[in-house]
């Protein structure tokens, strides 16, 4: 399965992309993870290729995706017309204010960012945005993602483990 | 073993430090920073030490300096650092020492940009530098092969007393993929050449040195390195082939346009082309009769490069004369997607 | 009989190659007898320049390298990181260190590395033939100055040990001469302080050394003593520029 997972930098789209990848390994499946790089950084719009496959995985690059996560409209308007007919297309409605739609594929409007607001971390609305896909591509278990994110956040970072997962949950209820 | 999702540049940095190189010196340049800065990290952890240099000029001759001591040691850059490399490239070379240089390259020509490419074949592989030389080139096209190739240069440069270059490029470094790092521990080799202060007795004082202003005793040298570019050319060719067994179309590419290769041939061959991928390894010395051998009896030849033809000219030589050589590439820092090479090698079906 | 002068064990019994007159051969005694003196001799480990020095990898007995034009800061940076307990120096001409090689010199100097670096400044390019440098003085003639240095055209001669000094990282710097009995017994001692303070670990130290070159100035070996004393020294100020155990002027 092909995903990209887009938004501004900063809102840590790389990082989702990144657990997702890190989670099928975790099972045991050949996966690559490809960040886009530039001079931009924070504010900029940052994308990463994350490919989870039984199949070993020869090129990282996906010109056309299985499922696109966009967290806001610069990310809808570059990959609404690159996603496979009979795709999965996911975006971020709070941010996302001009939407074409597609009958070919299946799209998922998500209020990530109002999720994340109601959770008081507007920071988690990646999460709920993983949580929605893993949801409805059942690519990985949710369990090897909560694993992952464990391992990423290490000790450092553990008290943010519970909003994080609680994230990722919210973001599985979306239907 | 387990198995961590790392990037590409961290990789290759942890891999070294597994293999005993305890010294890095380097300076920073997109798409490879990735590299001082695991260094900067790890290097003071295991005992080692780590100089961010003021130029890669300096940092290559902070190399020369370590290496001559006997260190492992490493350094990392991209297209226009290497350019400035090459002048301690060519003296390490001279002065038969062994170290590990890693080019993870972007596009050119000039300050060019940071996409990934692979237009510094002829500078990597043609020598670089002044005078003649040459110095193993590995080109990994996944990150198990970059951490095992790191591991593997350090080796090659120590048997043969070697400059050994790792030759990537910006998605290679950027990208992640699951790799396992194992330790290992260096050759057990001589090293009394090395400079490590003298005991005043037990050896001759260390010489490390390229200059040799007799022409006797520089043809002499000269001699000995062509011997060991020799002994190198017959033990340390490495490639590695896919579906070609009843392939009627060869592709030939290395590293990151080898691997999407691969994507583009089980297309391919999906819409009924019989067609296999021919990927060097070592792009010095170069799988020549290897590649002979693949390509007899081929309808056709497609070398794909992030480059506007460099190793092409390579393959040129070393495929049979009836067998016709096309080109898909370009410089310029664009990654050709699988289902374009795929398209190509279609298109070059109906041709021949 | 008790022998009242003998060569320095840190030098191999092998001629020097420098032209007469030229003070190479009195500096290279130097650094081998305190080397010596100071008992850290075999084990340290020396870099040559490229310039007319650049054989002196062959002249003592102790590991060396030769490095590249105005690389041997740089070089002996990854010698010391790798042997921090040896001593570590660099031997270089101007036109190595003052021109090819600022840049590397400033950072060896800025990171205190914990090396010595003598630091031959006699004004001309020797070893390729006589031409201008970046230390030749205002009106001095070169082969590339034929007229004599013009300020307006090549710009000023660099004062190192000045520009040194403003950094933090070395811990001693000196200027010192060649051109008479009394000067070289003062170079002696700068040194011999230079490479104390590196065996006490206290950082970059470096010894400037005003030299003569009567080959590329085309005058007698006593007449180039007299050049040096006349219109170097005016120039290049003698004495102490750092020194971080103070008694610097």
């Amino acid at each position: 399965m092909k995903m990209v997972l887009s938004g501004f930098g900063g809102q840590g789209m790389l990082l989702a992309g990144q657990l997702l990848a890190y989670a099928g390994m975790l099972e045991g499946l050949n996966v690559t993870w490809l960040p886009s790089y530039g001079p931009e950084m924070r504010g900029g719009s940052a994308n990463c290729s994350v490919i989870i496959s039984k199949e070993m995985v020869g090129s990282p690059t996906i010109p056309t995706p299985d499922v696109v996560v966009a967290m806001n409209q610069p990310s809808f308007d570059s990959f609404i017309n690159k996603v496979k007919p009979g795709g999965l297309f996911i975006y971020n409605k709070t941010l996302v204010t001009t939407v074409t739609t597609r009958d070919d594929i299946t799209m998922i409007a998500l209020d990530a960012t109002q999720i994340a607001a109601d959770l008081d971390n507007l920071r988690v609305a990646n999460m709920v945005s993983l949580g929605t896909l893993i949801k409805h591509t059942g690519i990985v278990k949710p369990e090897s993602v909560l694993k992952a994110l464990a391992i990423k956040f290490g000790e450092d970072k553990k008290h943010l483990l519970e909003i994080n997962e609680k994230a990722i949950a919210k973001g599985a209820e979306v239907a | 073993m387990n198995r961590e999702l790392m990037k590409g540049n961290e990789a290759i940095a942890e891999a070294a430090i597994k293999c005993g190189c305890r010294y890095f010196f380097g300076y920073p340049i997109t798409p490879q920073n990735e590299i001082p800065e695991y260094m900067s990290l790890r290097m003071p952890q295991v005992g080692g030490a780590f100089v961010q240099a003021e130029s890669e000029v300096a940092a290559i001759n902070m190399v020369y300096g370590a290496a001559g001591c006997g260190a492992r040691v490493i350094t990392s850059s991209s297209g226009p650092g290497m350019s400035l490399k090459m002048e301690g490239i060519s003296y390490i070379a001279g002065a038969e020492l062994p170290c590990v240089i890693v080019n993870i390259m972007r596009a050119g020509p000039g300050l060019g940009g940071i996409q990934p490419s692979q237009s510094d074949y002829f500078q990597t592989v043609k020598g670089g530098g002044h005078g003649d030389y040459n110095t193993p080139v590995l080109a990994p096209s996944n990150l198990q092969e970059a951490v095992d190739f790191t591991q593997l240069a350090f080796d090659i440069a120590e048997k043969y007393r070697t400059p050994v270059i790792i030759l990537g490029d910006g998605l290679l470094g950027q990208m992640m993929e699951p790799v396992v790092i194992e330790e290992k521990k260096p050759l057990d080799i001589d090293r009394s050449w090395a400079s490590t202060g003298w005991d005043g007795k037990s050896r001759k004082p260390a010489r490390i040195n390229s200059l040799n202003l007799n022409t006797e005793d520089l043809d002499a040298h000269n001699a000995k390195l062509q011997a060991k570019y020799k002994t190198i050319k017959e033990n340390e060719v490495r490639y590695k082939e896919y579906k070609t067994e009843d392939a009627e179309i060869l592709v030939v590419a290395y590293g990151t346009s080898g691997r999407i290769s691969y994507s583009a041939v089980d297309e391919a061959r999906e819409a009924g082309v019989k067609v296999g991928v021919f990927c060097p390894l070592t792009l010095w010395p170069f799988p020549e009769k290897q590649l002979f051998e693949a390509a007899k009896g081929k309808k056709a030849v497609v070398v794909v490069e992030m480059s506007a033809g460099q190793m092409l000219e390579d393959v040129k030589l070393n495929v049979p004369h009836d067998v016709p050589v096309h080109f898909f590439g370009k410089p310029g820092g664009s990654v050709p997607s699988s289902e374009a090479i795929a398209a190509e090698i279609k298109r070059i079906k109906e041709v021949c | 009989m008790q022998p009242v002068f003998r060569k320095s064990e840190m030098l191999v019994d092998k001629p020097f190659h420098y032209c007469p007159g030229c003070t190479h051969g009195i500096t290279h005694r130097l650094v081998a007898e305190v080397l010596e003196e100071l008992g850290v001799g075999t084990s340290s480990v020396g870099v040559a320049p490229v310039g007319c020095s650049v054989l002196a990898y062959e002249y003592f007995n102790c590991d060396m390298h030769e490095a590249a034009h105005g690389r041997a800061p740089a070089v002996a940076t990854g010698i010391k990181r790798v042997l921090p307990d040896n001593v570590v120096w660099t031997y270089q001409g101007d036109g190595d260190l003052a021109s090819i090689g600022t840049a590397e010199i400033v950072h060896a100097a800025a990171r205190g590395e914990n090396i010595t670096t003598i630091f031959i400044n006699n004004a001309i390019y020797g070893m390729t033939g006589g031409q201008m440098a970046p230390t030749t003085l205002e009106g001095q003639k070169a082969s590339t100055s034929p007229l004599g240095r013009d300020l307006s055209v090549a710009g000023y001669p660099l004062k190192v040990s000045e520009m040194l000094s403003q950094l933090d990282g070395p811990a001693y710097i000196e200027r010192v001469s060649m051109h008479d009995v009394k000067h070289i017994r003062a170079a002696k001692k700068a040194i011999k302080k230079a490479f104390e303070y590196q065996t006490q670990k206290k950082g970059f130290t470096m010894i400037e050394i005003l030299s003569t070159c009567p080959t590329g100035w085309k005058v007698t070996p006593p007449a180039a003593m007299k050049w040096l004393e006349d219109n170097m020294l005016p120039y290049y100020p003698l004495g102490v520029y750092k020194d971080i155990d103070g008694g610097a002027k």
